[in-house]
Formats: C-alpha cells, sequence, structure tokens
C-alpha cells in the first residue's frame, strides 16, 4: 500500500499527481469466496477491514450494488457519539467512539474528525431527569454527560436565541457529551476500501445481490447476482433498509421495518456553531462542516418508506421546529437534502447474528449507523469469524425476541 | 405532500394526520397459539417494497381513524392488493 503524507505529497505533486497508485484494485470477480460481505457501505466494509486485520480471512468479496460510498454512508449527518440509554448500548458505542478516534492513524488516511462536543439543549423536567439517568449509566462505561444551566447552553450556543421565558417550551439546561465528534464520511469508506485491498479483501462495486442461494442441507451456498452465481460458507447481510428483501428470499422472516431517516443542509455560512447541536425537544439536530453549510436532520417519516428523498412534511416540521430555537436561521438557504433508508427492529435496538439459515449473518436495526461503524465492524467480524457473538454485541441477538428480552433503546436524537 | 381520502371530508393533506402504525391482525390468544406464532405476532409486521396497510387518525380534521394501503416505495396511495395481505 502506498503510504500517504506530506513526504507523499510533495513528492506526486512535484510530478504533478500523476504518479500516484490507486487505493484499491478492481479485480476479476471468483465464483467462490470463503465469506461474502453483501453491502460496500460503512458496517459492510468495516466487517472486511476486521476479517482481514483481527482474524487473517483475506478471501472475502465486498458485494456493492451501487459504487463505493454511494449508499447510506454518504446519507447521514455524520455525528459520532456514545449518549444512548441503555447499559447494552452504552459500552458498544464507547468502543466506536475510541475506533474512530484511532482511525486517522490506523488507516493512514485523514478522517478530518473533528472532536467538538455535543450540546442537548432540555426544554422540559422530564427530559433533564432522562439525561441525569444517561448520565449515571454512561458514568459506569467511561462516556461523557455532564448538565450545564441554561446561561451557559445560550453561552456556548450564541445563535441560540429562541427558547426564552415566554416560549411555549423554554429552555431549562442542558447536557454536554464531550465525546461527540463529526468526520469526513467519504475518507471513511475510502480508507476501510484501501486497507481491505492492502491485505488481499475485495470490493466489487455495481455488484447487486438479487437472490441468497441455500443448499439442501438448509445452510447458506452463496448468492446469486447479475454477473453470475458466486459461492461461499458465510454470508453477512450488511445492507441497511434492504435486509428483508435479501433474507426473505430464502423464506427468512424479522422483526425489522424499513423507515426513511432525512437530512438537508445550508448554504456555507462563515463559523457560526462549533459544537453539535441537539435539541431532543423540539425534535431536531445541527452541526457546521468545514465547508460552513449547516447540516439539519429531524424526525423519520412516520410510515415505512423504501423513498431515499424528503417529505415536505417533515421538512417543514423540522425547519419550524429550528426556527423556534434559532430564529435568525429564516435568512439561510437550503442547499440540498438526502434521505436513507434504514431498518428499525421492534425494539429500536440493532440486529447482529447468525441466523436461522447456517451460514448467514445479519446486521442490521443501526438506527443512526454511522457511528456505529468501526464496532459494529469489529464485532460482526469477531461472529463471522469465530462463530460466538462479541461480548459488546452479545445482547444484540436475534434470540431477544423469541425470549421477549427486549433492549428498548430510544437513545437516538428524534426518537419520540 | 401526499393526501389521504378520508371516507368524510374528501382527500385531505397529510399535514391534517398522525399516522396510527401498521395494520396487524387481530390479538392471538397466547396460550393457543405456538411460541413462533405469538412472538411473531408481537415484533414482526410485513416489511415489503411495495403495498403496506396501515392507520392513520384524522386528527386535525373530523377526527375518525381510517387504514390505507400505501405503497412503500412511492408513498402513493394503492387499491388493497389481491391477496388482501
Ligand atoms: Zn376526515
Amino acid at each position: 500500500m502506498q503510504r500517504y503524507s506530506a513526504f507523499s505529497l510533495l513528492r506526486h505533486g512535484i510530478n504533478r499527481h500523476t504518479t500516484w497508485a490507486p487505493a484499491w484494485r478492481s479485480p476479476p470477480l471468483k465464483d467462490r469466496y470463503d465469506v461474502i460481505v453483501i453491502g460496500a457501505g460503512g458496517h459492510g466494509l468495516a466487517t472486511a477491514y476486521y476479517l482481514a486485520k483481527e482474524h487473517g480471512i483475506t478471501n472475502v468479496a465486498v458485494l456493492e450494488r451501487g459504487w463505493l460510498g454511494g449508499g447510506n454512508i454518504a446519507r447521514n449527518t455524520i455525528t459520532i457519539r456514545s449518549n444512548y440509554m441503555r447499559d447494552a448500548s452504552i459500552p458498544f458505542y464507547v468502543k466506536s467512539v475510541a475506533l474512530y478516534e484511532a482511525m486517522t492513524r490506523e488507516l493512514n488516511f485523514n478522517m478530518m474528525h473533528s472532536k467538538r462536543s455535543m450540546i442537548d439543549v432540555i426544554q422540559n423536567y422530564p427530559m433533564m431527569r432522562d439525561r441525569r439517568r444517561r448520565q449515571h449509566i454512561m458514568d459506569i462505561y467511561g462516556s461523557t454527560y455532564e448538565q450545564i444551566s441554561e446561561a451557559e447552553v445560550r453561552r456556548r450556543i450564541p445563535a441560540l436565541t429562541g427558547g426564552g421565558p415566554d416560549a411555549r417550551l423554554p429552555v431549562v439546561g442542558g447536557y454536554v457529551h464531550t465525546d461527540a465528534a463529526i468526520n469526513r464520511h467519504d475518507a471513511v469508506a475510502w480508507g476501510y476500501a484501501r486497507a481491505i485491498d492492502a491485505m488481499g479483501g475485495e470490493i466489487h462495486q455495481q455488484t447487486p445481490v438479487t437472490q441468497l442461494l441455500r443448499g439442501a442441507d438448509g445452510r447458506i451456498e452463496g448468492v446469486e447476482t447479475p454477473r453470475g452465481v458466486i459461492r461461499a460458507p458465510k454470508v453477512a447481510v450488511a445492507v441497511s433498509g434492504h435486509t428483508t428483501t435479501l433474507t426473505e428470499t430464502v423464506g427468512l422472516k424479522l422483526p425489522l421495518r424499513t423507515m426513511n431517516l432525512t437530512a438537508f443542509v445550508s448554504e456555507p455560512v462563515k463559523p457560526l456553531v462549533d459544537v453539535i447541536v441537539n435539541c431532543p425537544d423540539a425534535g431536531f439536530y445541527l452541526s457546521q462542516s468545514d465547508k460552513g453549510s449547516l447540516v439539519i436532520g429531524g424526525a423519520p417519516d412516520p410510515g415505512q418508506s423504501f423513498r431515499r428523498d424528503i417529505k415536505q412534511t417533515v421538512f417543514e416540521d423540522t425547519v419550524s421546529a429550528m426556527l423556534s430555537l434559532f430564529p435568525s436561521f429564516k435568512k439561510l438557504k437550503f442547499l440540498r437534502q438526502w434521505g436513507g433508508h434504514l431498518d428499525i427492529a421492534h425494539d429500536a435496538s440493532p440486529i447482529q447474528d447468525e441466523t436461522d439459515v447456517p451460514g448467514l449473518f445479519v446486521t442490521a436495526g443501526w438506527w443512526g449507523g454511522y457511528k456505529a461503524i468501526p464496532a459494529g465492524g469489529l464485532t460482526l467480524a469477531h461472529l463471522v469469524a469465530t462463530g460466538r457473538p462479541h461480548p459488546l454485541m452479545e445482547p444484540f441477538g436475534i434470540n431477544r425476541f423469541r425470549h421477549l428480552d427486549y433492549v428498548m433503546e430510544t437513545g437516538t436524537t428524534t426518537a419520540r | 405532500m401526499m393526501q389521504i381520502p378520508c371516507p368524510f371530508c374528501g382527500p385531505r393533506n397529510e399535514s391534517e394526520f398522525s399516522f396510527g402504525g401498521p395494520v396487524k391482525p387481530p390479538r392471538p390468544d397466547p396460550s393457543a397459539v405456538s411460541d413462533e406464532d405469538w412472538t411473531a405476532w408481537l415484533t414482526q409486521v410485513p416489511n415489503p417494497l411495495g403495498p403496506v396497510q396501515e392507520q392513520w387518525w384524522h386528527v386535525r380534521g373530523c377526527g375518525t381513524w381510517l387504514p390505507i394501503w400505501r405503497d412503500t416505495r412511492t408513498h402513493e396511495i394503492v387499491e388493497a392488493p389481491d391477496d388482501g395481505r
């Protein structure tokens, strides 16, 4: 692998940047692998990376129906944090945040990781109590949460001028999560792809899986694609949103519904907000990108959806909620909007397990899955390689639905 | 904006409605069905690339609850599929 450094930039710059090696190859597609990973999104790539790095499994094909970095890894709000609700969830996200912080050095790829705190703007006392409860649990696992006063919230977010004493929901205080960060989503996809390639794994773009294939013994046998049948004794499904579409091709039903979560960005403006602002009572969150755009997210569409655009009602609700706290943003012009499919499990926690079809693994239900990418790949690689769940993922198996042992999680920003 | 046909008020904007979740079959008697069927009823809903049946509440209108079939790919309101899933 060609290493990136200031020196290599200088050296290739002298050669007018004509001497860079491609970051990954496009090898011919074989008809058999040890492991097939379906989906070259964040979770699929991280899985292939850790299969190679931690377990030495490199005869792996990652199959992607579109292009690298074009799925949900490009359709999120790049928020990295670990302020979740449940004992089962928090250590997993603490691990993921730590892996993200080490990623630039580990992958030799600049993630533009910007650790900048998330401030929860709290507008009623039940939410304050919920945050205090979370703080106690987070303290156990080494995540950070600290209460601040309303005055301190306003000092740290000067653009927050709404929510005064006469508002329907006045700001009563805040909570600061100093571990929170944003980074560059393309770099995550490209950095993993380059590292997988260097260790011998393969990434095949424009290769949609149309059907899972089961052998006479009931085990997974491989997948069908327009480029032909590809066989492997182990297949991992990491296709956010389309999990059931694929698993139903082998008659497997899962407690997942597909939803559309959307976001939009403003025109670039001068530095205005230097933290991630999360307003759980108003129902939106925002941060400012390096280019100066405000990146704004709100609630999902109410019903199931396989669309990838924003609904007018969702957009209007999010904007009016935002203007109640940031009235000056009324002058902002909006540039772009996007949506991503994600599947949400019955209890809103992820599902990562081997299924009833031996050799077929799923990683799904990642509601806010961007922050979970490195740890989700680490744990799935562990499960695929060893056949046993990683300790961090043990609570998130499929059997919890058989035993009605739910892990109810509404630790996402806009879950109501 | 999606327009939902209310039987009393005619087609009305989605913003007048509140989403009431997917329509489920009636609750089975847990002791009369298998564990598998019981947990499936509790935790699973159909998740097709296509029509789903769901409840909407005309909360900023006449107040009625109504079931519709909606295509998850387009958000179009469609006829009930033939197999009446
Ligand atoms: Zn009506």
